[in-house]
């Protein structure tokens, strides 16, 4: 091969051919599918509005005052998770670790809420077997939950992984892949906030 | 244990170093081993699937057989579909890719080499969740596609094993689809752009993409089906008004794309074979390139063609039928490139050929009776007929499966560092071809004259007999011809290899520049890559009348001396993708059996993970 004249390329441990880093990307797509896991819970809920041959129906056990509260605490933890990821990228690791554990208690609360409007639904006679509503209302949200639930433990880890200097050397680095996860939990909750608590369902059967 | 030996403190476990030895087979994270055991497990599940098809027409032998129960024959029948599709022909993709997409990029590794060793073991660990059914009270029996509300309603367990297996293998393929496309995307060689690439890699590439924007679907439509099973929702249930049918759009919607993940591999195959026993570029390669992406999103849109007979309506039958029909024609270009790849080329036969020419022409006769159910009055008198197991078998068997084969034969000198012997492959491919039109011929016969799929016997009277008989002696046949390639194997396996160079078949891409087997770092230096077909450029050259002229100095692979490997920092092995694996059979049994086990498999995978993340992929 002595004869073929290419200069040679001396590649850097981090070289990639996009110039992003694959973790990035991988997350990316993730995401994209992630989106297709909840059009196909979507597609189930809309699918089956109005079409409960029994009760409770929607507006029976809706609060939408109290969902919008832990809505509005959700999407405040966005806030919070762009500010500790500028404060990873100043540096500033205590200020970063303030506002990771701020976002991850915003998501406690939003989980917690869950579980107390869940727990007062399921007082009211709606379970997840009671009708298509419920069927499709807890496994809508209950997945929702999941993974603000797994987002809240990322969080955590990153805390702890920060406070024990176990963090690679740019922190912002993971605390932006964690960040792109929660704002796309944030923004499916707005979907969903909107589709199944903000548009009045049609009360009853209306087949 | 002697093989593991300590490093640094880092985590729980101390790390695992060695790359040697039984022990490092568990912790590796080398794509090459990686590949080598999704190809070796799912040969074996493709011997189980392959019992199992025996079995079946075993049964179907005579008229009125008493072999099987017709329990029993539910439970295997379903089980070879989901064999064969699931644990056979999927993860020997996988295998493919993982092994062969680095090398003919020009990378090291692929992008995540832990998550590639998580993601083989949690299949491993599913498809044997998914077979533990056998001795818990029943396979499943609802059909591969497992129609509600028959699989939500039926009491045991044998459907919520199908459900469950299904979701823990999709974990697998998920996470594997990501970081093989990832690997493409970001990990190719200078040089080496995106229309450089190999056929194969680019069909790998929209796989991956089918499989990340498919398998979320049926993620879906697995859990509700589990819900429904195990905890009473009403999904499926039309008593309290859910849709049945709902069921089966989710189900296709998933279950179309899948039938490309399963062949497009098959077409890559074709696409690096065809050119090199022609000696000539691949025809058209742009158009391959571009209809198979054009397959990969007109494949989203034609599920409703497995659906014909619902009673959706002629407007939802015309436009899917319609789609269906255009789906044809990406395919047939492929048809035509291949032709044109061996039009005027200096023909060679080996084996690998043999497989290519005949996997093109089997998926020909498949393709052609696809386009009759496009038809959809013809379809309503074919569907759920012997007519449509002739069809898919002549895809995905002679089509997809032959392929693979074809691919076994042209990379083994390059896996194992040994030639597969010729004439017995030759003799084997005979044997298959021979039956597996035996055995799949006569089912387009069967079909059309009212034989249905599933039933398991028929009566003398209908006059089905004859052409059941020849089935099952192509069934035999091709047996036949599987353990003649299973000691074709073993035998070279036991033999000192006979490879005098690393370049055997005088081939064009990238991979065959490596050593065979190629060191653990693939690699010395990363190559530049100035054109498609690179390797054989810097072999051949054109005199002024087109003949091919060698490029006298070298170039046929050798390793530069001078470069020491001292200086590449490969990723290290790992025990955390094992660890982490363990948990989703424990979650599958926990639904099954107790909370206590979900609670467990969650802890597992847990901790699992946080070890993962504390532990650096590079020890120092």
């Amino acid at each position: 091969m002595a004869d073929v004249t290419a200069p040679d390329i001396v590649l850097d441990e981090h070289y990639t051919s996009t110039g992003l880093r694959s973790t990035k990307l991988a997350m990316w797509l993730f995401l994209a599918s992630e989106c297709l896991l909840f059009g196909g819970l979507i597609t189930a809920y809309i699918l089956y509005r109005g079409a409960s041959l029994t009760g409770p129906y929607p507006q029976d056990v809706f609060d939408i005052g109290y969902t919008s509260v832990s809505s509005f605490v959700l999407l405040a933890s966005s806030l919070t998770m762009v500010l500790a990821h500028n404060a990873a990228l100043d540096k500033d690791f205590p200020r970063m670790r303030l506002w990771l554990t701020g976002t991850a208690m915003l998501g406690l609360t939003f989980v917690g809420g869950q579980v107390f409007e869940f727990t007062s639904f399921y007082r009211e006679g709606l379970t997840i077997k009671t009708n298509l509503f419920g069927t499709t209302f807890y496994t809508l949200t209950g997945f929702h939950g999941v993974h603000v639930t797994v987002g809240v433990l990322m969080l955590l880890i990153l805390v702890v992984m920060s406070w024990r200097g176990s963090l690679s050397d740019e922190p912002a680095f993971p605390v932006e892949m964690v960040g792109l996860y929660w704002h796309f939990v944030d923004i499916v909750w707005i979907v969903i906030f909107t589709l199944v608590y903000l548009i009045p369902s049609p009360q009853g059967p209306i087949r | 244990m002697a093989s593991v030996s300590v490093s640094g403190s880092h985590g729980v476990l101390r790390r695992p170093m060695s790359t040697t030895g039984f022990w490092s087979w568990f912790t590796t994270v080398d794509h090459k081993k990686i590949g080598i055991m999704y190809g070796v497990s799912s040969f074996l599940f493709f011997i189980l699937g392959g019992v199992e098809a025996l079995l079946i027409r075993s049964q179907l032998a005579k008229p009125g057989n008493t072999l099987l129960n017709a329990d029993q024959y539910n439970q295997i029948f379903t089980m070879h579909a989901l064999t064969m599709i699931f644990l056979f022909v999927m993860p020997m993709s996988a295998a493919f890719f993982n092994y062969l997409i680095p090398l003919m990029i020009g990378a090291r590794d692929v992008a995540f080499p832990r998550l590639n060793a998580l993601s083989f073991w949690v299949f491993l660990l599913g498809a044997l969740f998914l077979n533990s059914s056998w001795f818990l009270g029943g396979a499943p029996d609802g059909g591969w596609f497992g129609y509600a509300p028959n699989s939500t309603t039926e009491p045991g367990n044998a459907m919520t094993f199908y459900a469950l297996g299904l979701l823990i293998t999709g974990v697998a393929s998920t996470i594997g689809a990501i970081n093989l496309a990832i690997t493409v995307i970001n990990m190719r060689a200078p040089g080496m752009s995106m229309f450089r690439m190999p056929v194969f890699v680019w069909m790998g590439l929209v796989v991956q993409f089918l499989l990340a924007f498919s398998l979320p679907i049926i993620t879906v439509a697995l859990f509700q089906m589990l819900f429904d099973r195990r905890w009473g929702t009403a999904f499926f249930d039309p008593t309290r008004g859910g849709e049945p049918l709902l069921w089966q759009h989710m189900f296709w919607l998933f279950g179309h794309p899948e039938v490309y993940i399963l062949i497009l591999p098959a077409f890559g195959i074709i696409s690096e074979i065809l050119p090199v026993f022609s000696r000539k570029p691949l025809f058209g390669y742009q158009f391959i390139v571009f209809s198979g992406i054009a397959i990969g999103f007109i494949g989203f849109g034609v599920w409703v063609h497995h659906m014909f007979a619902t009673g959706l309506g002629p407007v939802a039958n015309t436009a899917f039928g319609i789609t269906t029909a255009i789906i044809a024609i990406p395919t047939g270009i492929k048809i035509f490139n291949w032709m044109g790849t061996m039009y005027g080329g200096d023909l060679r036969f080996d084996t690998p050929m043999l497989y290519a020419v005949g996997a093109v022409a089997m998926f020909v006769i498949g393709g052609l009776s696809g386009v009759t159910h496009s038809i959809v009055p013809s379809d309503y008198q074919q569907t759920d007929t012997y007519y449509i197991v002739a069809h898919f078998h002549y895809v995905l068997f002679g089509g997809a499966i032959f392929a693979l084969f074809g691919g076994m034969y042209y990379w083994w000198p390059k896996v194992f560092g040994k030639m597969l012997n010729e004439r017995w492959g030759k003799v084997q491919f005979w044997i298959v071809i021979v039956g597996f039109n035996l055995a799949f011929g006569p089912m387009h016969i069967l079909g059309l004259g009212g034989m249905i799929r599933r039933e398991y016997t028929y009566p003398a009277s209908l006059g089905l007999t004859f052409w059941n008989q020849v089935s099952t002696v192509g069934a035999f046949t091709i047996a036949v011809g599987v353990l003649l390639f299973i000691i074709n194997a073993v035998r070279t396996q036991l033999k000192p290899s006979t490879l005098t160079t690393d370049d055997p078949w005088d081939a064009r891409t990238l991979e065959w520049t490596t050593s065979c087997p190629p060191a653990d770092y693939n690699f010395e230096t990363i190559p530049t890559v100035h054109s498609l077909d690179d390797f054989w450029h810097k072999k051949y050259a054109e005199d002024e009348s087109g003949r091919l002229v060698r490029v006298p100095a070298g170039a046929s692979g050798e390793a530069h001396p001078g470069h020491g490997a001292h200086a590449i920092h490969l990723p290290s092995p790992s025990f955390w993708p094992l660890v982490v694996s363990f948990g989703f059979p424990l979650l599958g049994y926990g639904v099954l059996y107790s909370w206590w086990l979900i609670g467990l498999g969650a802890a597992v995978i847990a901790v699992g993970l946080v070890g993962w993340a504390l532990e650096p992929s590079v020890a120092e």
